[in-house]
């Protein structure tokens, strides 16, 4: 018997209030299934279950919020395989007494409705139907954006919208104190250095450009995919700063997960993970990471998106910061920041030249890591951004 | 589709990438990077919509070119005028 328990997304989170089941008991989950919706500071999120085996009890019932660690569900890891096993659906044994299903790409032919996390919280809080809406979202999936024009359509009550604010703005003070709490335990015990470098990335630009000609807008790529991807390739070289500091040592993660840190509107932000990215194409990464801020922002993530990021890119340039002092987030070891890309003249081959610069830096965990190992890294972003190609 | 038309639609598809702005309040002619927190993804996908909205199957050329509500509705008339019709 495996014990599914509430999951500890970040430094940050002490406490997640579960919403709803998305699986029953008796029912057979697969590691990275998802199985539950937990409302934290970082919005709602899609808990996945990390055992393969069929549900046995589920303990808490939706709507309670518990501490970190509390057990949710006990997972029967010995259960038979077979499909037609399941039968045994109805003997399973809940300490709930009618588990808040919610909506499931199966249960489409019950005539319910597949809908995103954030969706289905907004269609709840505002009384609208699901199954009268129309979705946009791939197979018909409401989005968040469905629901919304919905409501416009359904004239929703100001009252009803004014709960909607104070909820956000709840959602808000929320995900306020918990960056607080994370920003102080990494000012407090990690002793942070800074390096800081110039990169020219005139030539990943223009190569940016001809590749950016072939494809339709919809598939463009952004050149922060190629800085993603640049330091995801480079943590090759000095894999000491991809991973986490734990009880008292450095554990060093095989996998590249790097957390982009994506701005909330109107305050706060979450570095959920591109999951190994330095092993993906360009292409792919631009999907993931547009997929990514619309699923940040709309308050949809995954726990393993929260959990499992190894280092975290932030990359302030549209505010037109030219240079990053970034904190880490523990128990990461690393952080990569950079800044706006600005055209200055630049002494190449012995002339003057306009060249597009950008500022990168990098805060490192001084207990993890050497200054010397930290340029090393640098140095391997430069070198890696002056071949864009291989990318 | 009218000047107007089209100009409420761009606010509309402006709206879903930024709700918290007030669409009233827009200026025409400054750039929207001036007026409301965008940042290069939010364009992107408020270039993909617009493109999706219009049928307008904008060449990468003009990516960069929908900076303000007069200008996206330059740049989409003139884009549509080109489009054979039938």
């Amino acid at each position: 018997m495996a014990e599914f328990r509430m999951p500890s997304l970040g430094a940050d989170m002490t406490a997640g209030t579960l919403i709803g089941w998305m699986k029953g008991v008796g029912e057979r989950v697969s590691r990275g299934d998802i199985i539950a919706e937990v409302d934290t500071d970082k919005g709602v999120i899609e808990v996945e279950v990390f055992t393969d085996g069929v549900i046995d009890k589920l303990l808490i019932e939706p709507g309670s919020k518990v501490p970190v660690g509390t057990v949710l569900a006990i997972i029967d890891e010995e259960s038979p395989t077979d499909e037609d096993k399941q039968s045994s659906n109805s003997q399973g044994t809940s300490a709930v007494s009618e588990p808040t299903r919610l909506p499931r790409e199966r249960a489409v032919s019950t005539g319910r409705r597949l809908a995103s996390p954030a969706a289905r919280k907004l269609a709840e809080s505002l009384g609208i139907d699901l199954t009268k809406i129309e979705g946009t979202g791939p197979k018909g999936r409401i989005q968040l954006g469905d629901v919304q024009s919905a409501a416009k359509i359904l004239n929703a009550t100001s009252s009803e919208a004014v709960a909607r604010i104070d909820s956000k703005t709840d959602r808000s003070a929320r995900m306020r104190a918990a960056i607080a709490s994370a920003m102080t335990r990494s000012k407090r015990e990690i002793p942070h250095y800074y390096l800081h470098t110039t990169i020219d990335l005139t030539r990943a630009l223009e190569w940016l450009d001809a590749e950016n000609t072939g494809r339709a807008i919809k598939d463009r790529i952004l050149y922060n995919v190629l800085l993603i991807k640049a330091v995801a390739i480079a943590l090759r070289d000095v894999p000491e700063l991809n991973g986490s500091w734990e009880d008292g040592r450095l554990n060093i993660n095989e996998s590249v997960n790097i957390g982009v840190a994506i701005s909330v509107r109107q305050g706060g932000l979450a570095a959920p993970a591109l999951f190994e990215a330095d092993k993906k194409s360009l292409g792919q990464l631009m999907l993931e990471l547009r997929d990514l801020v619309e699923r940040t922002r709309a308050s949809a993530l995954r726990s393993s998106e929260l959990s499992e990021p190894t280092i975290t890119v932030t990359s302030l340039g549209d505010q037109n910061v030219e240079t990053v002092f970034g904190v880490i987030y523990p128990p990461q070891v690393a952080l990569v920041g950079f800044g706006k890309i600005i055209e200055r003249p630049m002494i190449v081959d012995g002339t003057v030249q306009p060249r597009q610069l950008i500022n990168a830096t990098l805060s490192a965990d001084h207990r993890a890591s050497d200054g010397h190992r930290g340029g090393s890294f640098l140095s391997a972003i430069v070198r890696v951004l002056q071949e864009p190609e291989k990318l | 589709m009218t000047r107007n038309q089209m100009k409420a639609k761009v606010l509309e598809v402006l709206g879903e990438i930024a709700p918290e702005v007030d669409l009233q309040a827009i200026e025409p002619d400054t750039d929207f990077r001036e007026q409301m927190d965008i940042d290069s993804m939010d364009y992107l996908n408020f270039v993909i919509k617009l493109d999706e909205e219009f049928k307008a199957n904008i060449p990468e050329r003009a990516y960069t070119r929908f900076v303000s509500l007069n200008a996206c509705v330059d740049q989409l008339e003139s884009i549509l005028s080109q489009r054979p019709r039938g």
